[in-house]
């Protein structure tokens, strides 16, 4: 296959999102509402190409990889980009800043975070760390004048440039310790000499670095401020896709090029993943704001993911793949839901959600099954992504591991059934009418529930898909 | 291809939810014939099962067989056997009749109905299905619809009550989970490739060890549900604040979840852990009946004296799997359905008052067999059932089960304990019973007539058909046990061979 052809996904992305910049400019205001039709479109497009190269590989100038691993991810990436564009087209209809430079922020950090997922080579890596995390930035402020969207952006800004200051120096401890910046070149050196004091310091900076991505435990401090600050269709579209970044990238340094320094942060990762599912779970239940609520289980899902890096097998990656694709369709449907209920009430206290299953029974359901997966009850899709992690960690002799996860699961289960609690057992308050949800938004839903039904009732096709990626990835 | 029979007893609930959610909700008439349409057809088929199963050949029957997810040898297969065929009717039974139990509800029936049939539909898949992974599935299935349906439709704190419910459950299938997820690998291992097929997870030869520390991870899970005492507080408030409907099933059915998960996949799998842990699951279902029965004495409320009579009658159960042996292991079967069908005709009764009378404390009735005859004549029969009167059918599940603990040898405590004396105890229990049975019976439908309660009417049309159908039931297999036993038995002998088989393992104490 030619280079064309193998960066395509790329190309037509950074040529999507450079001409939605350009033509929302020229656009005069009342018109730029179409944009989010072009971009929604644009992305599927995208994706059904990505979809066609699913099988593809190769590797361009020596540091860009395409092979089933990564365009697993990026079909991951555009899943959740499509659902925050359709997510977001009432609630930033409504914000006084520009719609042209919302999708195409939001199209250029996709193409970032498709970046981080293919990069074979630590420069490029962190060129694509660093695209995704200044759209970002300027997304989680976009609701211009609210003291904590502008609040949200600063942590967002300072706390990501001091991770991104870890890493890039914890890559250049690893650059000096193996003298290239090429996975492949530095996997060899350490293959051949083994794990140096050095490049171990530059492995902990970095595995440091991307904690902060996944808002793993102890590195989890921005989430929960910049989560409730955010526009609700972003804090989504982060909660997900930069999570997946964040895991993609580790995946593919530490599994692809650093296998052999896996008694050096074994350990460690075992511990990130039972403090941030400890912690997670724990201070989710008295949150009394549905996003501060889904922002601490996300934490603890990140937990979750992790244990997938425990198990270090080819099972545990594709357990992350199967899990993390669910996890999109979990989280998407809990925030676009939010937003939906935000659009319509303007609040995000779960107190407020009080007799929504009469005011929208579609919305109730679509918040309740999405949590219910997300805490990973059957039959639905969060159950068999769960399943498959802790088959993949008792794999490995981890049985308290596995307990401990599965006993924090159900604690997860009482703060998600609290949501579920105000929404079908309260009365609605006197004189709110039914929620109004658009057509968009509802098809997205419904085909988000769907999803989770399906893939929880027969998991094959994903679970085909997903360890097959796992397999070529790790080369077995 | 012959008619996939179970799938369509699975598949008849599934159906009938999906018919409900496409129907308004201001046809309430349409929504509960829908209902009713539903579990009959579930029920029939099952009716139809149970006669049409070949006792001569045993084993599992009506298999169905579908690959499901090959990447981890995970099959859609369900079959039946003379174990688990009981159940498959009394779930049948206890739903159909729920269904018009919950006949004169109006408030968001719509909604009640689908979370009805979709708790029903795992209970189902948990009796029918082959595969482990899905018996788990199933199994977790039933525990949401559950909180659902208590927290809007409860009363008597019902909030409380349903996540105390929902946390104590899901907590025990966490233990459940591990211990299944291990076992799977353990067997992979041994067989050379993955499979979660029960049958062949039960041929793998488990290491003692490994038997003990799993067996103990079944007993935890399964036993929050059966309930074990210590574990059974969920269970008298769980009963009390679900609607009628939910307490018949989760009574009649869903406890029965426990006790089957504890055969099929604990005893089953482990024989020799179950003969380990077999001394402490003997002590602790004594503590279940004389404890259970004694707090049901002094009960004021209806429903919690049904409550405690149902953590004392499955210690019954446990008795019959802790003796280990075929008198015994029938008779829990037996008593599994026995309790299920009486218990689930006292929570139709006292639901039926409830509903008139908008009160279930003891104190304030008295001669309610004036006004209500046949709600009266219904409790007595559940009365007599419960404490074990010959001609219904309780009394041949205890009669099998004391027998069958009776003539173990099996001793605790290198011989201070033996399982007669355990037998004498547990027979006790029915003395304490009949105190407290009949003192309810007594106070509340016998006595002279009070003016208060003339308002209230008989139960009269479709509210007499769980009544009737379900008295029938224990009269017809209480003066015909061999139509129910003869089938348990087919079931229970490949469990007992396996049992004789393993070797022999000292108990815990």
């Amino acid at each position: 296959m030619g280079i064309w052809q193998l960066l395509s996904v790329e190309l037509l992305t950074a040529a999507l999102g450079l001409g939605l910049l350009a033509v929302g400019l020229l656009m005069p205001g009342r018109e730029r509402r179409g944009l989010a039709y072009v971009a929604t479109a644009g992305l599927m497009g995208i994706a059904a190409v990505a979809w066609a190269m699913r099988e593809a590989q190769g590797v361009v100038l020596n540091g860009y990889i395409i092979d089933p691993f990564g365009t697993y991810f990026k079909l991951l990436f555009l899943a959740s980009a499509v659902l925050t564009c359709i997510a977001s087209f009432d609630y930033i209809g409504r914000l006084p800043r520009g719609e042209g430079e919302f999708y195409a922020l939001l199209v250029l950090a996709t193409l970032g975070m498709m970046l981080v997922a293919s990069a074979g080579e630590l420069i490029t890596l962190y060129l694509g760390l660093e695209l995704m995390t200044i759209s970002l930035c300027i997304l989680v402020t976009y609701r211009k004048g609210d003291m904590k969207s502008a609040e949200a952006g600063l942590k967002y800004i300072i706390l990501g440039a001091l991770s991104s200051a870890v890493l890039l120096y914890g890559l250049s401890f690893i650059y000096g310790a193996t003298g290239s910046t090429l996975l492949e070149d530095i996997g060899r050196v350490v293959a051949r000499e083994g794990v140096k004091p050095l490049l171990g310091v530059g492995i902990i900076f970095v595995l440091a670095g991307f904690a902060f991505k996944m808002a793993a435990v102890p590195f989890h401090m921005w989430a929960p401020d910049v989560y409730e600050g955010a526009p609700t269709p972003i804090t989504g579209f982060l909660s997900v896709a930069s999570k997946a970044a964040g895991f993609a990238a580790f995946l593919r340094i530490f599994f692809g090029a650093l296998p052999a320094s896996h008694g050096l942060w074994a350990e460690l990762i075992v511990a990130l993943s039972v403090l941030s599912m400890v912690i997670g779970n724990l201070v989710a239940i008295p949150q009394k704001n549905i996003k501060r609520l889904l922002a601490y289980s996300s934490i603890s899902q990140a937990g979750y993911l992790l244990l997938g890096v425990v198990a270090f097998s080819v099972l545990g990656v594709g357990a992350i793949l199967y899990y993390s694709m669910i996890y999109v369709f979990a989280n998407m449907a809990a925030f676009t839901a939010a937003t939906a209920f935000f659009n319509e009430d303007g609040s995000d206290e779960i107190a407020d959600f009080a007799g929504l299953a009469r005011r929208s029974p579609l919305l109730a359901a679509v918040l309740l099954f999405s949590l219910l997966s997300l805490a990973g009850i059957p039959p639905l899709a969060g159950f068999v992504s769960k399943f498959y992690l802790f088959v993949a960690v008792i794999g490995q002799g981890y049985i308290w591991l596995a307990l401990l996860a599965v006993l924090m699961s159900m604690v997860s289960v009482y703060y998600y059934l609290q949501v579920a609690k105000a929404m079908y057992f309260g009365e609605p308050p006197a004189g709110r009418a039914a929620v109004r949800v658009p057509l968009g938004m509802q098809v997205a839903l419904v085909v988000c529930l769907a999803v989770l039904f399906f893939f929880g009732l027969y998991p094959t096709p994903l679970t085909g898909y997903a360890f097959n990626s796992a397999m070529v990835f790790l080369g077995q | 291809m012959s008619f996939p029979l179970l799938t369509s007893i699975l598949l008849a609930p599934v159906i009938g939810l999906i018919l409900i959610l496409i129907i308004p909700e201001r046809e309430q008439l349409l929504i509960k014939i829908t209902a009713a349409v539903a579990t009959f057809v579930a029920l029939a088929l099952s009716v139809y099962a149970y006669v049409a199963y070949d006792q001569q050949l045993g084993g599992m029957q009506f298999l169905e067989d579908r690959v499901w997810v090959p990447a981890f040898g995970i099959n859609y297969s369900l079959g039946v056997d003379g174990i688990s065929l009981p159940m498959v009717l009394l779930t049948a039974i206890v739903i159909f009749t729920g269904v018009f139990a919950s006949w004169d509800m109006t408030n968001r029936i719509k909604e009640f109905f689908i979370f009805l049939l979709m708790l029903v539909t795992g209970v189902f898949g948990v009796f029918m299905t082959r595969d482990l992974f899905f018996f788990y599935l199933f199994f977790e299935v039933a525990v949401i619809p559950m909180y659902l349906l208590i927290g809007i439709w409860g009363s008597t704190r019902k909030e409380y009550a349903a996540m105390k419910l929902t946390l104590y459950l899901l907590v025990g299938s966490a233990f459940a989970l591990i211990g299944i997820i291990a076992l799977f690998l353990y067997a992979s291992n041994q067989l050379g490739y993955l499979t979660f097929d029960i049958q062949t997870l039960a041929t793998v030869e488990y290491d003692i060890g490994f038997q003990k520390f799993i067996f103990f991870l079944m007993l935890v899970g399964f036993g929050v549900l059966v309930p074990i005492w210590p574990l059974h507080l969920w269970s008298p408030d769980g009963h009390v604040a679900a609607p009628t409907a939910v307490s018949m099933l989760h009574a009649g059915v869903l406890m029965k979840l426990g006790a089957y998960g504890l055969i099929r996949v604990g005893v089953f799998f482990f024989p020799e852990g179950a003969k380990f842990w077999a001394p402490l699951i003997a002590v602790l279902c004594i503590v279940n009946v004389v404890y259970g029965a004694m707090i049901a004495m002094v009960q004021r409320d209806l429903k919690f004296v049904i409550g405690y009579s149902s953590v004392s009658h499955m210690g019954y159960v446990l008795l019959g799997i802790a003796a280990l042996n075929t008198l015994s292991l029938s008779g829990a079967v037996t008593q599994m359905f026995a309790h299920g069908i009486m218990t689930a005709l006292f929570f139709a009764l006292v639901g039926n008052i409830y509903h008139k009378a908008h009160t279930r404390e003891i104190a304030r009735f008295g001669g309610l067999a004036h006004q209500m005859p046949k709600v009266a004549a219904g409790f007595l029969i559940g009365g007599l059932a419960s404490l074990g009167l010959p001609g219904l059918h309780n009394f041949v599940a205890e009669f099998l089960i004391f027998l069958g603990a009776f003539t173990s040898d099996q001793v605790l405590w290198g011989g201070l304990l033996s399982y007669r004396v355990l037998a004498v105890l547990a027979i006790s229990g029915i003395v304490i019973t009949a105190t407290y049975v009949l003192r309810v019976v007594q106070k509340t439908f016998f006595g002279p007539r009070k003016a208060e309660w003339d308002v209230l009417e008989d139960a009269r049309g479709v509210e007499l058909v769980p009544i009737v159908v379900l008295c029938s039931v224990l009269l017809l297999f209480g003066l015909f046990p061999s139509l129910m036993v003869d089938l348990i038995n087919t079931g229970v002998a490949p469990l007992v061979a396996k049992i004789e088989a393993a070797k022999a393992v000292g108990g815990i104490f």
